[in-house]
């Protein structure tokens, strides 16, 4: 769909970045150090750090990801809440003061630190490469996704304005500006997602969200003694083709010149056809949106309530809703979700978008996207191991547990993981409502459910829409910032310096850090114009999924079990990296990426941590118990 | 040349307590959250039963895995720092 720039939230924007920068600046003054750039000189404070780990950890994906999820299939969104924050459960009962303890810089350092192991050194920087970068692509989508209707820039732009300034920040001051982007960015996430989630509470439900919202046209319909399908009334709509898919019927009609595709529907009341939302693209590569140009703006935004019930009684509207009724009212009422399909037809090919009214108690518990009810045993197991990976994955991302390196010590280590868990989990609640409230305000974008908040935000008013689409924009900021430091530190500290043993000078080493954080923010720039409307959250749970394989395991097993060798670390790591992107690639999501079906997909789970996690595991075990022996003979 | 640790690092006598100690509290989190997609595989109807304050199971169980993590997490610290100011201070006056 097309934006209108807001000139408020262009400058809002514009104000952030001059503050970052001028940040970044003034700390690039002050680190001379490798301890300064790429772990703060060991000196922020535990409070600093616990709102900078939240900046850190609510990405793109957090924010924007897990709200458009919410909008768009209800309950199951918000699992990806639940799971994130309980991995902050493994971080800080089981790694946060040994990884403190262990290490120096990097999480590398604390791998390694009992073995002095040249093949830990390298499997486990380039393992922090790997989980860095697929945790960097969908940052990059979403500020590609941002930058559309904040400045009005195509998508391209805008992940080359996050890329540039993001190498900007590490560039300049490491660690340390990278710390006080990521705490201002977290410390606004929180305050203006509280507001957001005020506006919704205030508003309530409404049958009719707002003025512009667009109510779809439903046509009755009969048949004729032919069995063809005739509109009931004189109606200006004129029948021009049908198609049929698997149990689903469109039908092509006319009004005023303009053809848009319609679903039929049959249910007590009769036979009806409901406008679709349609993107038409035809041999030539010319697009309609809904039978016009995009430019004509016919592609609504959509998704409202079309039964309000409040207190058992239906209403137009329920007026202001506390936080517990907002979520009763919703289970009770009805709401009109959008449900995504395509066909060919002729030499064009159709992405459509039909409304279906959903019932409020299956959007408020799971299902609507991970089916659970009547399940297979392969989709049970696909929930159960994204949850799986959620749980562990929070604990082995490399870019978080660089932030252990920040503080002075232990305990400031455990306090500060306490702060960011109190702020992560406020937030996580948080976006439950933002999500709910975005399905049922009008607002959404079927192109990119990733705009949902700030679109949201939109409906209340520019001023809140500036400042959300500002937050979003620096928490896109502050992750890939962070993950840039984690990769450039992988790549100067753990390859260059330790691995291939290069002689550096303090300061050499401090510049190397600098030319890899360009190199990396250079490849994610590509890699997030090319990955261009994935959902954020579905990319961010397979990086979960390739850091608790590639990670968790080697962690766990050497706080806790003795017998554990330096080859089994890195046997395990590689196991995790191979088996965790191989699994990926065989998977139905990346399978329907490739353009074919996703039941051709090789393997049937569109998570792999079931699968890699144990077997990582597994190498760790085995080859630990074989290379012990062979040393002992 | 600074390539040693970002901080100074001190001998810490309530590790292995509080290594324990965690590691119980992660069981204990970690079976109750197994309890949360074990109802969503084995059970998934019990997900939309209306428990308390009209909230069905699902938000229910969602929330309270949410804030039992901060409560757990707030607890924790309490008795590190506990084990922590007990075991040090009384080794360094031996």
């Amino acid at each position: 769909m097309i934006y209108d720039v807001s000139s408020l939230a262009v400058i809002i924007f514009i104000v952030f970045v001059a503050l970052v920068l001028l940040l970044s600046f003034y700390f690039a003054g002050k680190t001379k150090t490798s301890s300064g750039y790429f772990a703060a000189g060991g000196t922020i404070h535990w409070g600093v750090n616990g709102i900078a780990f939240a900046g850190d950890y609510l990405s793109a994906a957090s924010f924007l990801g897990i709200a458009g999820m919410i909008a768009f299939a209800g309950y199951d969104g918000f699992l990806y809440s639940i799971g994130f924050l309980a991995g902050w459960v493994v971080a800080l009962f089981v790694v946060a003061e040994p990884m403190k303890r262990m290490g120096t810089f990097t999480f590398t350092d604390a791998l390694d630190h009992k073995y002095n192991s040249r093949s830990i050194k390298f499997t486990a920087a380039v393992s922090t490469l790997v989980v860095s970068i697929f945790y960097l692509i969908p940052q990059m989508v979403g500020a590609g996704d941002l930058v559309v209707p904040i400045l009005g820039l195509p998508h391209w732009a805008g992940v080359v304005i996050v890329g540039s300034v993001v190498i900007f920040i590490v560039a300049t001051a490491g660690m340390t500006s990278t710390t006080y982007v990521q705490f201002l960015k977290g410390g606004l996430l929180i305050i203006f997602s509280v507001v957001l989630t005020f506006y919704i509470l205030r508003k309530g439900l409404e049958t009719d969200p707002n003025p512009e919202h667009h109510h779809y046209v439903s046509l009755g319909v009969t048949n004729n003694p032919f069995g063809e399908i005739i509109l009931e009334d004189d109606s200006q709509y004129v029948i021009k083709e049908g198609i049929s898919t698997g149990n689903d019927r469109f039908y092509l009609l006319e009004n005023e010149g303009i053809s848009n595709w319609f679903h039929l529907v049959e249910n007590e009341e009769g036979m009806f056809l409901n406008e679709m939302l349609t993107i038409v693209t035809d041999a030539e590569g010319n697009i309609l949106y809904n039978g016009a140009p995009r430019t004509e703006r016919l592609f609504y935004q959509v998704g409202h309530v079309s039964r309000v019930i409040s207190d058992g009684e239906e209403v137009e509207s329920s007026g202001p809703s506390n936080p517990f009724n907002f979520l009763t009212r919703i289970e009770d009422s009805e709401i009109v979700r959008y449900i995504r399909t395509s066909f060919d037809f002729g030499d064009s090919s159709v992405v459509a978008w039909y409304p279906e009214i959903t019932s409020g108690t299956d959007i408020m518990k799971p299902g609507l996207f991970y089916r659970l009810e009547g399940a297979s045993l392969m989709e049970k197991l696909n929930f159960v191991s994204l949850m799986l990976a959620l749980f562990l994955g929070t604990a082995a991302l490399p870019h978080i547990l660089i932030r252990y390196y920040t503080v002075p010590s232990p305990r400031d280590a455990r306090k500060s993981t306490i702060v960011a868990i109190a702020a992560i989990g406020s937030f996580y609640i948080l976006t439950l409502y933002m999500g709910l409230g975005a399905m049922v305000n009008g607002v959404l974008d079927m192109e990119s459910s990733n705009m949902s908040a700030p679109l949201l935000a939109r409906s209340f008013g520019l001023g809140i829409f500036a400042m959300i689409s500002a937050v979003a924009f620096a928490t896109v900021l502050g992750t890939v910032s962070g993950l840039i430091v984690a990769s450039s530190g992988a790549i100067a500290h753990d390859l260059v310096d330790k691995f291939f043993k290069v002689k550096m000078e303090d300061r050499v080493k401090v510049r190397a850090g600098k030319i890899a954080a360009f190199v990396v923010g250079t490849l994610g720039i590509i890699i997030g114009i090319l990955l261009r409307g994935m959902n954020v959250s579905f990319l961010v749970g397979l990086a979960f999924a390739v850091a608790a394989s590639a990670n968790l395991p080697a962690i766990i097993m050497i706080l806790f079990w003795d017998k554990t060798t330096g080859r089994g670390v890195s046997a395990s790591i590689v196991m995790g990296i191979v088996s965790s992107v191989l699994l990926i690639l065989l998977s139905p999501s990346l399978f329907e990426r490739y353009g074919l079906a996703r039941e051709a997909a090789l393997f049937p789970m569109d998570n792999p941590g079931i699968v890699s996690i144990p077997l990582s595991f597994l190498t760790l075990i085995l080859v630990s118990l074989y290379t012990r022996k062979r040393v002992k003979q | 040349m600074l390539h040693g640790p970002a901080a100074k690092k001190e001998e810490d006598k309530a590790a292995l307590r509080k290594s324990k100690l965690g590691l119980k509290l992660f069981l204990v989190y970690g079976l109750i959250y197994a309890g949360f997609v074990g109802v969503g595989v084995f059970r998934p109807e019990l997900m939309g039963v209306r428990v308390v304050w009209g909230l069905n199971l699902a938000i229910f169980y969602g929330f309270g895995l949410i804030i039992l993590a901060i409560v757990m997490g707030f607890l924790y610290h309490l008795a590190c720092s506990r084990l922590e100011d007990n075991l040090n201070i009384r080794k360094e006056k031996k």
